[in-house]
């Protein structure tokens, strides 16, 4: 018996091909962003789940990344708790929360969910900074911890061992949500998007469902936020604002909504974008700030009218035209 | 006593925005079943228009009158240009495209303006009113101001032509077209009242958050929840509701969880409802559309 | 007769890519009553729409004269074209007073509206005791007199009519249709009117035109079509 490789997956070998390689021909900075991406891939992948696959919306997703990299931190830092033990940790609590908050917004459609996350979005920082928890997460001054060193004497740098856990998450998270999407519980997320009433007609538990998809949502962007926490060696409340919950609806967005391999774009785009006008204003000043919140709307508004696929949408139906060209 | 009286005062002046602003969604949500957020940064914008204005040398109330009608044009516009293309497209799509809206408007204020905090004038300047000390001049002008939006914007849909189109517009579409009403117009009329309501929420708020492009989003978000504790389908529940949280917030914000931490009691307000009261308290109960 | 005030021609109709009208011709005249009759299904409320410009249409509408096939539904509306479709299109919140103003919201001359009022309460007393009443809490028979009133305070030149027996008892029915006739000839108010229930609408209409599935299957003056025993039999069940 012998298969033919599709093409979905040999561009799938070829990117981790690539990103395995990617350590080892660049350095410092470059490595730190690389991680970057592959965080931001790891959340993308649980918003997508949820708002792409499920049709749920959040505009609150930087509140768990918070709680996975606060939690991550304070366990590391404050109870001791190894960094491998405290990942996994950290995004238990994610989902817990996730499924609990989800719990009272679902039954009453998009929009309140929409307002609930919104809420949640605008208050977490003031939360993160609350003074009677200071003992625990710092304050506005946040928690610093140590960058985790390669264990086991392996030949990597901090930076190289950092690239590398987070492309094993990525990768294990990537497959781990493939599997879900395409089994039968991934079939019924889809129906609950697109057929709510049949769906629940014909014996799907929508809340149950949809609550544990929020969760599942919500640890994908705990493990992110407890890696980013790892890569950044530093949490505060003001990284994790509005505008970080908006950047992952936008990466969504941008890559394909539902489109699982999409988020690599998403996340590309929204970790280069801002860098990209932080280069810009040290020629053009201040104003200069203000490019990633207009390219970010525009491609939202953009992508809805035009391209509602995002760039997998996009690339997939390149593809099939020229394959229906040969 | 003296100190918990300026308490209830200062809610009680934000409360007004909350409540002009929780108006402006539920008249948008009354028309379309959506929620607009990008109302904040719409807003946020018309106020530095009026604080350009201002600071040309504009006398205050010409700059107000000024910011007003242009930004009911404005909404009109958005209405037209950005809104109406996905009026059949699903929730999700008018979400983000309201997100996009908000991360523009948020954008274009910060290029054109900067983003450093700026003073914004009171045309209410001065010693307190009658002779009373828990309230100053700012917030007592405030709530006259909140009131009497409210009054007007009460009076045009309850006695004007034009306000029985857009209430008929809003409850049956296809009845409206039969009797000859361009129901498409009064949606775009219905932005552009929002957007103008939304400009004298800024305008009140500005002297009291100071203007700078983030200035709104605390706003929206108390309107949010004044909105929702009223009930979203219910403009007077939802101006009822902006007072509330205003007031609420402020007192939890003095003497129970700390000025920095206010926020969160609209994140909890809006859980809260929708945990035990999800049509709010003036609104009708919620029925899934089929 | 001084010739038909609506002419059509030719009309297809379609919701979303089925064609529902294959090439429909018929006319009102002048001052006259015409019914569509035909079973369920066969596209009657669809004529209506179609003609409203509610659903996609080609054709040729000529409303006294005028192509319309091309308009929009409020324009067509604001031409005088009143339509009181299925389920009677009551603005449920909205007071009696209210539902009936929205009726004359395009008409500028105010003394005749207030004349119209009284007319239309003049046939219908019942809506003049309710009229600051929500609309939505009047009984079936009511909200049908209140969607025939606020057509009329439209000053209609032709008043399209859908199903105005349906769900209602006979009575309310036998009223209803007096007042209709009352207002087509003493008013001389042009009227399509569909119905189901054939014999009461080849009393009040001059001409009728049979509809099976899309198409005129016949057409003609209705005295003739009304004594027509084997069209009744095949066509009208009764």
């Amino acid at each position: 018996m012998s298969r033919v490789a599709q093409p979905g997956t040999i561009l799938r070998l070829a990117v981790l091909a690539a990103a395995l390689a990617f350590p080892f021909a660049a350095s410092g900075y470059h490595l730190y962003q690389g991680a970057q991406v592959l965080i931001f891939a790891i959340a993308l992948l649980g918003l997508n789940l949820l708002t792409g696959v499920n049709g749920q919306i959040s505009l609150g997703h930087g509140a768990f990344f918070a709680i996975g990299g606060y939690g991550a931190a304070i366990l590391t830092a404050k109870l001791g708790v190894p960094y491998l033990l405290a990942v996994p940790l950290a995004s238990l609590v994610c989902f817990g929360a996730g499924f609990l908050f989800g719990f009272p917004a679902l039954r009453f459609g998009g929009l309140y969910l929409a307002l609930a996350t919104f809420a949640l979005a605008v208050a977490t920082p003031q939360i993160l900074a609350y003074k009677g928890f200071d003992f625990l997460t710092g304050g506005s001054s946040g928690v610093s911890l140590a960058k985790p060193h390669a264990p086991f004497a392996l030949p990597l740098t901090t930076d190289q061992w950092l690239y590398c856990l987070c492309l094993l998450c990525a990768a294990v998270l990537y497959w781990a949500a493939r599997n879900l999407v395409e089994s039968r519980v991934g079939r019924a997320l889809v129906a609950l998007r697109d057929q709510p009433i049949a769906a629940e007609a014909m014996g799907v538990n929508a809340a149950l469902y949809k609550t544990t998809c929020f969760g599942v949502s919500a640890l994908y962007a705990g493990v992110a936020g407890a890696l980013s926490a790892l890569a950044v060696g530093f949490v505060s409340p003001e990284s994790f604002g509005l505008s970080l919950s908006l950047s992952f609806l936008v990466g969504i967005v941008v890559g394909g909504l539902g489109s699982l391999g999409g988020v690599l774009f998403g996340a590309l785009f929204i970790e280069f974008v801002p860098n990209l006008a932080d280069q810009l204003s040290v020629t053009f000043g201040e104003s200069a700030k203000a490019l990633p919140g207009a390219i970010y709307g525009g491609l939202l508004i953009l992508a809805m009218a035009v391209m509602p696929g995002g760039v997998a949408g996009a690339l997939e139906a390149a593809m099939r035209r020229v394959s229906r060209k040969k | 006593m003296n100190a918990f009286l300026h308490q209830l005062a200062s809610g009680a002046a934000l409360g007004g925005v909350y409540a002009i602003m929780a108006l402006a969604l539920v008249m948008i949500y009354q028309a379309t079943q959506l929620v607009n957020f990008a109302q904040g940064e719409m807003a946020m914008f018309s106020t530095y228009f009026a604080w350009k204005l201002t600071d040309l040398g504009w006398p205050y109330w010409r700059a107000f009158a000024v910011t007003v009608v242009v930004s009911f044009l404005g909404g009109v516009l958005i209405e037209r240009v950005v809104v109406r293309p996905f009026a059949k497209a699903p929730v999700l799509a008018s979400v983000i495209v309201f997100i996009g809206l908000s991360l523009i408007f948020n954008a274009l204020a910060g290029w054109l303006y900067g983003y450093s905090v700026t003073d914004f004038p009171t045309p209410f300047d001065g010693p307190p009113w009658f002779g009373q000390r828990a309230m100053s001049a700012h917030e007592s002008g405030s709530i006259l101001v909140s009131l009497a939006v409210l009054m007007l914007v009460y009076a045009f849909f309850r006695f004007t032509p034009l306000g029985l189109a857009m209430r008929a517009a809003a409850q049956n579409p296809t009845s409206s077209r039969l009797v000859g009403i361009r129901v498409g117009w009064m949606l775009a009329i219905g932005w552009g009242l929002a957007a103008a309501i939304g400009a004298i929420a800024g305008m009140m708020a500005a002297p009291i958050v100071y203007l700078d492009p983030n200035m709104m989003a605390g706003v929206l978000l108390y309107a949010f929840a004044g909105a929702v504790l009223g009930g979203i389908d219910n403009p007077f529940g939802a101006a009822f509701g902006g007072f509330a949280v205003g007031v609420t917030e402020n007192l939890m914000g003095a003497y129970v969880v700390g000025s920095e931490v206010k926020l969160s009691v609209a994140l909890a307000i809006i859980v809260g409802v929708l945990v035990w009261r999800p049509s709010g308290l003036f609104g009708r109960r919620l029925v899934a559309r089929v | 007769m001084s010739g038909a005030i609506l002419e059509v021609r030719g009309l297809n109709a379609f919701y979303g890519p089925i064609q529902a009208l294959f090439g429909l011709d018929f006319a009102v005249e002048e001052g006259g009553a015409t019914a569509l009759l035909g079973a369920n299904g066969a596209g009657k409320t669809t004529t209506l729409r179609a003609l409203s410009g509610l659903i996609r249409r080609q054709g040729d509408i000529r409303l006294g004269g005028k192509p319309i096939a091309g308009l929009s539904t409020e324009a067509i509306a604001r031409l005088g074209v009143a339509h009181v479709p299925d389920g009677r299109g009551t603005f449920t919140e909205l007071t009696v007073e209210e539902n009936l103003r929205l009726g004359a919201y395009v008409r500028s001359d105010r003394r005749g509206v207030r004349r119209d009022f009284e007319r239309v309460f003049g046939y219908f007393p019942r809506l003049a005791e309710r009229r600051r009443q929500q609309a939505g809490t009047l009984s079936g028979g009511e909200q049908q007199m209140l969607a025939i009133s606020r057509a009329l305070l439209m000053r209609p030149a032709l008043l399209m009519l859908d199903e105005p027996s349906f769900g209602l008892a006979p009575m309310v029915v036998a009223e209803i249709f007096r007042i209709l006739a009352a207002i087509n000839r003493d008013e001389g108010v042009s009227m399509l009117i569909v119905e189901q229930n054939a014999s009461l609408a080849l009393d009040l209409a001059d001409r009728a035109v049979l509809i099976e599935t899309g198409r005129a299957a016949m057409s003609g003056p209705s005295q003739t079509r009304g004594a027509d025993d084997a069209v009744r039999r095949s066509y009208l069940g009764y």
